[in-house]
Formats: C-alpha cells, structure tokens, sequence
C-alpha cells in the first residue's frame, strides 16, 4: 500500500471546521470535530453528518452480474426487485469473512439498471481483486470503480428524515427501511439509501465528487435549526457497538465465519452455489464453535478490543471484539466471541490489561431506537 | 494558591511536574498537561497508583482513557508516591477546566535528580505541541 493518503471530495469542508484529522484505512478522515460525546448524542436525539467517502463503491454493469453477485454473496442478488438493498458476505472458500457489503438494485432515469456493491474501506482493494479476478467467467459483466468519483454522506438521527426530505426531487421518507432510489438534488444526481450504521433511522446518499461539498451544506443548513451536528469515525464508531453492529477488522475478519459472527439472517444456505457454501453448511449443522455476545463490565473502566474473557473459574474462554464507553447507557459495554458452551452463562470476567472484572451478559443490541 | 503553568517542567509525553521543598524532601507534584487533556478529550476512566510505590522516570504510573483510546502516564522523576488525589477519577469532568491544580494526580518524594535534566520548561513544551499539531 502506498504512503499517499487518499482526501474526501469534502476534506476542506472538514479542516475548515477544525476536525481532528486522522489516517484510515488508507484515507485521512476526521476523527471528531468538537467531542466524540457530543457528536454521538447529537446523532441519538437530533441527527448527525457522516462523511463516509472512504467506503468503496463498486458497481457491477451488464448481463451476468446477479449470477456474478449470487456466486460471491451469503444471499442472494438475484430477484431483488429495482430498490431493494441487501446486506450479505463476502466469503472465502473456508467460510471467513473477505467483507461485509451492501448490494443496492438501482435504475437510473433513462432505464439503465445496474447492482451497486459498497464495501469496507481497509477491504476495497482487497475485494476489487478478488471479483475482477472472476470475470472470465462472466464474460458480459463490466465491474468499475466508482468510488473516486463519488462521495458517501450518512444523515442519522430521529429528526434526519422530516428534516431533509424536501432536499430531493423524491421524499426520502417515502422509501422504506433497506431501499434505495436514485433521484436528485437541483438537478444533481443522487443515489439515496434508507440504511445505516449507526441504529437510527436516516439515509445514506451517493453524490459525485464535485458536487458533495454542495450537498453537504445544504443538509447542514437545513438540519442547522434542529441541531444536526457533523460527526466523525469516533462517534461511528460508538453508535455502531451500541447498535451492535459489526465492525470488519473486530467481529469479523476471514478466520471468522458469518454463523459465528451472528449473521445467520444474511446467510441463505439452502438450495444455493456460493464461494464459501459448503463450509458454511459444515458449520450449520454442527453449530458455530464460538458465539458473539453483549458484556456489560463492572465499573467505570472499558474493556477494549484484545481483552481477555474468563469464566467464573478463570479459564479463558473468549475474547473481546469491540469495547468502549457507552455515551448512551453511561457505561462500558463490550461484544466479544465465547466458546459455545459459555455463551449462556450468567457471569463472566474480563481481564483488562491485567486487572480482571466482573462483567454480565447482556442481550444485543445495547441500544435501540424507540419505535415510531 | 494557583499553579502557574508557565513555571512547570514538562515531559515529552505530556506530564507536568512542580518540585517544591517538603519537610526537608523534595516532593514532585505530577499531572498531565492541558494540551494533553484537549486531545485525549471525553475522559471516561483513570487509574493511579497505590501509596508506597516506586517510580522511575519514564515509567508508567497510570493511565488515562478518553472514549476512543487508552493512554498511559509516565513517570517523569525517580522515587516514592507520597500522595494520591484519589478524588480526580471520580470527577474526570473537572481535569479539563483545571488540569494544574485540581488536575494533579500523584505526589512523589524524590529519590534522586534523575529524569529531571530531560524535562522541558515551559515554552520548549510548547513548542514540542505546536509541532505536533
């Protein structure tokens, strides 16, 4: 990898706003641009901006790309009505985790249909190479790279939607929970998404590159009055363990397969051919030797990735995956892997860097929005 | 009585210190700095150390832990810990608007005079943070 680090088409909006900058996944980002607290309360009870240009975007063209998508994805593409967004995996031939991914059913104004698949940052590369290497075989499909051309902008939060809907030619509030429409703003393309990372309703929306600091401001302006707040990977970070929602590189990796991973949802293993299949039938049926929970330690200190758990007797018996201060519940909470046969217990321990605390299990997510 | 920051030696990783006589010892008073305070920000947990221990400079004597990250404290004098403001971490909020007074963490009655000539006053400090910014 190079030591050049890639900018958002909205770096400047950032740095002029006084964000702490730092380097991910191969981009500079803001970390935060007052407080990580502040930015995650701001997107709990009124709405937040995220910048998630970094994320790849890769959009598969032509004849072929659902057989194409349904041969590397848990589930299947093909079928998926225009609009429709899934969410599945990426695996390799053992079942590990290559990435998790959105794949999105578009259709453009002039009737041009085409799947769009939005990736990892820290896994672009890796799963560009690993799906341009399989276009032999599928000889009509035309994979490009969108994601130079294109910014990524995350509106969360329970105000984001009345706030911004008359934004758009189409009323986002229209679109329902994991469905997507390409629409525009003062004649500008966009690509609006109701999904999400952080466990609150809102949008995702694509733009191109020249015109994101455009849109940017204008959400900025009309949330201005509700208190809308820009935020950066701190606060994505918080909202997205609270939501339990899991992070490559900490819930999952490619020694991680989707069951254990608790992913069950985005797996369709019956009567399907996909890279990883067989393995992941293998593990259904004897059941995933380890199992993903919710902790909540004792005390004020958080447990943080790497962190050991114990059981009542001390032995190991798992580890923690993603761990920190909970700004919602004013306390730490942790998700961690456990062997199977622990994953009921009623009491744990944690080693925090060589002092062990008590810690209960807790269903997951930690967080969830009042329903409407 | 007000600490007056710009007479303070600091560490390159951010520690205050002020060496006063004491009862014929000479005691450090040690805290982290303000700019240290503004980067790590939304403190949520701190660890000191017992009374009794030994330090070395240099050494890790604590830690601090903001939302994102954990980061230790090091000691910047050789001796023994005097005194500790077991108060601050159960008021974290505080360190923020008063980080050298309120702020202190650790007394130390010093053993020697090592670690000291590595110390930077205060405008050298200074410096180092505009660096790094």
């Amino acid at each position: 990898m190079s030591n050049q680090l890639a900018h958002s088409p909205l770096d400047r909006w950032h740095r002029e706003a006084g964000a702490r900058m730092v380097p991910f996944a191969g981009y500079e980002m803001p970390l935060q641009y007052s407080s990580i607290v502040a930015e995650h309360e701001a997107c709990r009870n009124r709405a937040a901006l995220f910048d998630v240009s970094h994320m790849g975007r890769i959009r598969f063209d032509g004849e072929g790309s659902e057989q194409m998508l349904d041969h590397l994805l848990t589930r299947k593409v093909s079928g998926m009505p225009v609009g429709a967004v899934r969410y599945a995996l990426m695996c390799n031939s053992d079942g590990g985790v290559l990435d998790d991914v959105l794949v999105s059913y578009l259709e453009t104004p002039s009737g041009q249909r085409y799947h769009l698949m939005v990736v990892n940052a820290s896994n672009h590369e890796k799963i560009l190479s690993w799906v341009t290497a399989r276009l032999d075989d599928y000889p009509k499909v035309t994979v490009s790279d969108r994601t130079q051309l294109t910014a990524m902008i995350a509106v969360q939060g329970p105000l984001a939607m009345e706030t911004i809907r008359r934004l758009f030619r189409f009323d986002p509030t229209r679109l329902k929970y994991y469905r997507a429409t390409i629409t525009d703003q003062f004649s500008k393309p966009v690509i609006l998404s109701r999904t999400g990372y952080t466990g609150e309703d809102g949008v995702e929306l694509i733009v191109r590159a020249e015109d994101a600091p455009r849109v940017w401001e204008n959400l900025m302006l009309a949330g201005r009055e509700h208190g809308f707040a820009a935020a950066g990977l701190g606060a994505r970070d918080t909202l997205r363990m609270e939501a339990a929602m899991p992070l490559y590189g900490h819930e999952l990796d490619e020694a991680i397969d989707p069951l254990t991973a608790g992913l069950r949802f985005a797996c369709t293993l019956k009567d399907r051919a996909f890279i990883g299949d067989s393995a992941l039938q293998e593990i259904d049926r004897a059941g995933p030797a380890k199992r993903r929970i919710g902790l909540l330690p004792e005390g004020k200190r958080p447990a943080r990735q790497g962190c050991e758990v114990l059981d009542v007797n001390g032995e190991t018996i798992g580890v923690v995956t993603s761990g920190g201060p909970s700004p919602t519940l004013g306390k730490p909470i942790a998700m961690a892997f456990v062997s199977a046969h622990h994953a009921d217990d009623t009491e744990f321990m944690i080693d925090i860097r060589g002092k062990t605390v008590r810690a209960v299990p807790t269903p997951l997510p930690f967080y969830q929005r009042p329903s409407t | 009585m007000t600490r007056d920051e710009s007479k303070l030696l600091y560490a390159a990783t951010h520690e205050w210190a002020a060496i006063e006589e004491e009862g014929g010892d000479r005691v450090a008073t040690i805290g982290i700095s303000g700019f240290a305070i503004e980067q790590l920000n939304d403190l949520v947990y701190m660890d000191l150390p017992e009374v009794g221990r030994s330090v070395a400079p240099g050494e890790e004597f604590g830690e601090v832990e903001s939302v994102k990250a954990v980061s230790p404290m090091y000691s910047p004098v050789a001796g023994e810990v005097l005194e500790v403001h077991t108060e601050l971490p159960d008021q974290l909020e505080k360190l923020n608007d008063d980080p050298f007074n309120f702020g202190w963490m650790i007394k130390v009655r010093l053993s020697s005079d090592e670690g000291i000539d590595q110390l930077l006053d205060h405008a050298a400090y200074q410096k180092q943070c505009a660096e790094s910014q």
